[in-house]
């Protein structure tokens, strides 16, 4: 009721000007408020933006007044506009008096300006005077623009202070003092390496929000060193104890749950300091147990908790009777039908199976609703789940699993994530050459673009070389198998470039090694590829390289070559290039075409792509060439060393080879050229002997050495290049396969995304999508199909577990969601993947969503469950569909279980359903309204709504939103 | 760090509170709180309350119709930001009364000075109301 009288008040002055907000203000606050659309939003604000510039410049302003335009300023800036000409007055008010301003103004700063801003030298001395100041509250404003406005180089300036301020007799002060060393430890940990004992001291304070505070800093330090800290073991279990055994002021309980927070960071910390140290785990064992006992697990804050004991007790040292305890609560989430359990659910159990991986088995089928559940964060989540569990005997399906989401999704984040999964696992647990071919092919054709240029070189090596085994009818197998499945895709449109390449590269290769395919075929293929990707340059490469190698192949085999006309044109084009690098294979191809059998084939032999070359640095081949040429009286060869000096440019040369003999590659850039030598000087091998070509500057010696350097880079860099390019006598990348992390990570890196292709791929991407759960539909017959894949992720036999839901209900509600489904509201542009649905329960009426048609929730028409019974006799025809990965045995269809089971296969009916099937957690708000207490009453609201009409902001019908209570 | 931001946005994507934990423009807000927005709006009630966005996770939770939005680092336990959400939505609702999307817009200082005694350097260290709230009742006191 006062706080009515507050707003009331405030409003009143406001009118008029005087102690609280100006009628402009509130004038601009209600205009955003009512404003229907970004665009008139912006509008707003920009007129805004003109008044302010007028009027903040103007002299004496009084302080209330300026304090109004720096909210103002704020409003600006947190709707996307810029606000920086007002930047300098928040830095003014921060010199100011009064508390309240004064906290406004370095609000306003804190907002505004990042840390390396000039303005924040101004506001250094402001803090500075403001951490000695004795009202408690301007030190604590100073501590909290210190935590957002102090950079690296500012840390001394205000360190000592800040120190001092640990012992101050505020425990409001302690904390933010605390967090502002927190905050120097980021920014420069040497700083403040020697104050790191503040922070245990801190620990011991006896105000509980000191010691709260201090556990983030704690628990930074301690993720990077755990063994310095393994000491205060004890202390955190104390504290954890005396926290769960509610020794904290009333005030930390959150939902009848003591200090819940307190709680979460303490079991944070354990679970560090627990990991792999059993001498402290079992220090914490009691405490652990006690708060398993304790949690309410009916309201989310004891969830929370206990979904955090579960991640501690996972990384400590296992107890059983922890793990049993975990277990429990891991169940209970995945069988809860809030989607938030659900999740929590599959994350810890994700975190259990690394130490009891049997416990899989008995969650299988709900893990597999998970993976089925529209809701695109439960899917990505169990698929984190499924990658963890990925063995030999189940990455075909895993594997398969992926890819099919990888397609059906459009953001490229998660799908460079998934793709590099997915090539992960294929690499490590690979069944088969061909089904590794195929499934590359598949991530190539879908994410191409998106995963790591390694990733495809990998790719060419394995077909290059086999699996490693000297079996070379399996070899030969493998890459007739590739090039067949090659011709298949290449026809298809926009490939990614990386494909491409790795296409090119197999079919120059193999494409005629098994005789069965003709040159002039593949060559065909290759010069289509080249035209319907002309403006991909390193396609162009791969596929002129690959026609050389195919027409070198028919050489050496005696085979005469018919080039075909368009392959004709495509190297006379070629030769034409801007590109001097396919100018140069194209001049390459033509000549190697004229060479005679013999020639061509020690230049390009035949699947010689794993041999080693040899460099014969010491180019012994010329031996005799120059003994011939000492025995005719030339010069001998004088090592740079030992010369005095030159100015021959073709030393050069020699000098190059030098050069690469002592340092191996270099790979720095080309450096400028140098101007031509003067004419005048004597070209050096005309120059009698050496001797007669004295240098005096020894600094342009120097020089010149460089100039030598560079060329020879040069020089061996673009030989390096042409070998990787053309692939014809290089290894690629390490013999070894790459480590699953490091060949993953950085895939991110290959975003060129070209946005058709993107578009396209989504298009049949969805199609298919759709065609496969289309095929699916029959309700029931899913199941078996579930079975199956529960099998076959879990390997064991797929025991059925029974689930006490009711399923009539839930199906009757999938149903009458696929009815509701197609209205979902036009607002929501972006995503096919989750497609807002309207829900059987109302949301809460609101007036602003002016687009958006109301939706008649139709009501669920019920389905008799044992009707969708009869739908099993069917079953057969489904199966084939959709999975044709390796399936465990299935068993004859149990039908009780199965009927158990539709709930979750319900859901792929349709695409984007689910059903809402608890009351407590759709209406989050009105639950939680009934959970505590609130102060004010329902009238009390209207009064204040009726209040706030009366002084001017009416609300009007326009926005009606802008007063719902929020907890209401 | 934990908490990387913390947003109140209604459902025309119109901000209503942004506070941000590590600098980010102008732009790269703007385009960042579209495109959460956009991507919360298209879930339903029934679906988790946890968004993956670009590197950061998003806890969602809606009152009437205002979405209130943290966006977290991987590590974080989902569930508690979530409640953290609903302590944040209790203690405004302690000071003002009935709490409504009006108060947070006409006291929005206010509504910052609550999150800078909740969350420093994106931890939370302050859970209790009276804590919370006692430094602000006394600036309104003073003034």
């Amino acid at each position: 009721m006062e706080q009515l009288k507050t707003i009331g008040r405030e409003l009143a002055m406001g009118s008029q000007g005087g102690f609280g907000q100006s009628k402009e203000f509130l004038d601009l606050v209600k205009s955003i408020g009512e404003a229907r659309s970004k665009a008139e939003e912006d509008r707003i604000v920009l007129h805004e933006i003109e008044t302010l510039k007028r009027r903040i410049a103007e002299p004496d302003i009084p302080k209330r007044k300026m304090k109004e335009y720096i909210i103002r300023l704020v409003y600006v800036e947190m709707l996307g506009h810029d606000a920086s000409f007002g930047y300098i007055h928040a830095v003014k008010m921060t010199h100011d008096d009064s508390l309240l301003l004064k906290r406004t103004g370095y609000l306003a700063v804190t907002l505004f300006l990042n840390e390396d801003h000039d303005l924040i030298i101004l506001i250094v001395n402001t803090i500075q005077k403001d951490l000695r100041s004795d009202n408690y509250l301007v030190v604590c404003a100073a501590l909290n623009a210190v935590c957002r406005l102090i950079n690296e180089e500012t840390i001394p300036a205000v360190l000592p202070q800040v120190v001092e301020l640990l012992g101050h007799t505020k425990e409001g002060v302690r904390k933010k003092a605390i967090m502002a060393l927190h905050r120097f430890y980021h920014k420069s940990p040497s700083s403040v390496s020697h104050l790191v004992s503040n922070f245990r001291k801190r620990l011991c304070d006896n105000d509980p929000g000191v010691m709260g505070a201090t556990l983030c800093p704690l628990f930074d330090l301690i993720s990077v060193d755990v063994n310095s800290y393994k000491d205060l073991v004890v202390s955190f279990v104390s504290i954890l104890k005396q926290v769960a055994e509610r020794r904290l002021p009333k005030g930390y309980d959150y939902h009848q749950m003591p200090a819940p927070f307190i709680q979460i960071r303490l079991l944070k910390i354990l679970a560090l300091l627990g990991s792999g140290d059993k001498l402290a785990s079992e220090s914490m064992y009691t405490v652990i147990g006690d708060i398993f006992r304790k949690c309410d697990s009916l309201s989310n804050i004891g969830n929370a908790v206990l979904y955090e004991c579960i991640c501690c007790v996972s990384s400590i040292y296992p107890n059983p009777k922890l793990l049993e305890s975990a277990a429990e609560v891991i169940s209970r989430f995945l069988k809860s039908d809030s989607h938030n359990l659900k999740y929590l659910g599959i994350d810890a159990l994700g975190r259990l199976i690394k130490i009891s991986p049997e416990i899989a088995e008995q969650h299988q089928l709900a893990v597999i609703d998970c993976l089925e559940d529209p809701d695109d964060t439960l899917k990505r989540k169990t698929f984190e789940l499924l990658y963890k569990m990925t063995k030999s005997s189940n990455v075909e399906v895993i594997v398969n699993r992926m890819i099919d989401y990888m397609i059906s999704i459009n953001d490229n984040h998660f799908k460079t994530y998934i793709a590099s999964r997915c090539v992960e696992l294929a690499e490590q647990f690979a069944p088969s050459n061909h089904w590794f071919i195929q499934t590359m092919n598949k991530v190539f054709e879908h994410a191409g673009d998106l995963v790591n240029i390694k990733v495809a070189h990998n790719l060419m090596r394995l077909i290059a070389e086999g699996f490693g085994e000297d079996d070379d009818a399996a070899d030969s197998q493998l890459r007739s198998s590739a090039v067949e499945s090659y011709l298949l895709i290449i026809g298809e449109p926009k490939l990614p470039s990386v494909f491409l390449q790795v296409i090119c590269w197999v079919l120059g290769e193999y494409g005629t090694a098994d005789g069965k395919y003709s040159a002039s075929y593949i060559t065909g293929k290759l010069c289509d590829v080249a035209e319907a990707y002309s403006n991909d340059e390193t396609v162009k490469v791969y596929a002129v390289t690959a026609l050389m190698k195919i027409y070198a192949f028919e050489i050496a085999a005696g085979r005469k070559v018919d080039m075909l006309d368009e392959c004709q044109s495509l190297v006379e084009e070629l030769s034409a290039s801007h590109s001097t690098d396919l100018q140069q294979r194209a001049y390459e191809l033509q000549a190697v075409i004229s060479l005679d059998a013999r020639a061509v084939e020690s230049i390009m032999p035949s699947d010689a792509s794993c041999e080693d070359i040899e460099i014969d640095e010491n180019l012994s081949f010329l031996n005799s060439y120059v003994q011939q040429a000492l025995e005719n009286g030339a010069q001998p060869y004088i090592p740079e060393s030992e010369r005095s000096g030159m100015l021959n440019i073709s030393n050069f040369r020699s000098q190059d080879q030098l050069e690469v003999s002592m340092h191996g590659l270099r790979f720095e850039a080309y450096e400028l050229p140098k101007p031509p030598v003067p004419s005048r000087i004597p070209p050096p091998l005309l120059a009698p002997s050496a001797e007669l070509v004295p240098v005096s500057e020894p600094s342009y010696s120097r020089e010149t050495h460089q100039v030598a350097t560079v060329t020879s880079v040069s020089d061996a860099g673009s030989l390096e290049l042409k070998l990787r390019l053309d692939g014809v006598q290089r290894k690629w990348g390490k013999p070894t396969y790459s480590s699953p992390a490091s060949s993953t990570s950085n895939s991110s890196s290959q975003n060129t995304v070209n946005g058709t292709t993107q578009v396209d791929g989504a298009g049949n991407v969805n199609s298919k999508a759709r065609t496969t759960y289309d095929s699916r539909r029959p309700q029931v017959e899913i199941s078996p199909e579930k079975q199956k894949l529960a099998a076959s992720l879990f390997g064991g036999p797929s025991q059925t577990e029974k689930r006490p839901t009711s399923a009539s209900h839930k199906v009757a509600k999938a149903s009458s969601h696929a009815a509701e489904k197609s209205q979902a509201p036009k607002a929501v542009v972006v995503s096919n993947e989750v497609t807002v649905e309207k829900t059987n329960h109302q949301p809460p009426p609101d007036l602003l969503d002016l687009g958006e048609p109301t939706v008649a929730t139709s009501s669920a028409p019920l389905v008799d469950p044992f009707k969708q019974l009869e739908g099993l006799l069917d079953t057969t025809q489904v199966t084939s569909t959709v999975n044709h990965g390796a399936v465990g045995a299935t068993e004859s269809p149990d039908i009780i279980s199965l009927y158990a089971n539709t709930p979750a296969s319900v859901q792929s009916s349709s695409a984007e359903i689910s059903v809402p099937a608890n009351k407590d957690d759709i209406n989050v708000t009105s639950t939680l309204a009934t959970q505590f207490t609130k102060g004010p009453n329902p009238k009390d609201a209207l009064e204040k709504d009726a209040l706030v009409r009366q002084l001017g902001v009416t609300p009007s019908s326009q926005n009606p939103n802008l007063f719902r209570d929020l907890l209401g | 760090m934990g908490i990387r931001f913390i947003l109140m946005v209604n459902k025309q994507g119109q901000t209503r509170l942004a506070q941000y934990y590590e600098y980010l423009t102008i732009e790269e807000r703007r385009a960042l709180e579209g495109e959460i927005v956009r991507k919360c709006l298209a879930r339903s009630e029934q679906q988790c309350s946890f968004v993956e966005h670009r590197n950061y996770k998003i806890v969602y939770r809606r009152y009437a119709s205002l979405f209130f939005l943290v966006g977290v680092d991987n590590d974080e336990n989902e569930l508690a930001i979530l409640e953290f959400i609903h302590l944040l939505v209790e203690t405004m609702d302690r000071h003002f009364g009935n709490v409504c999307e009006l108060d947070i817009m006409f006291h929005l200082e206010k509504a910052h000075f609550m999150l800078e005694e909740m969350v420093m350097n994106g931890c939370i260290v302050e859970t209790s109301k009276p804590n919370i709230l006692a430094p602000i009742q006394l600036m309104d006191k003073a003034s």
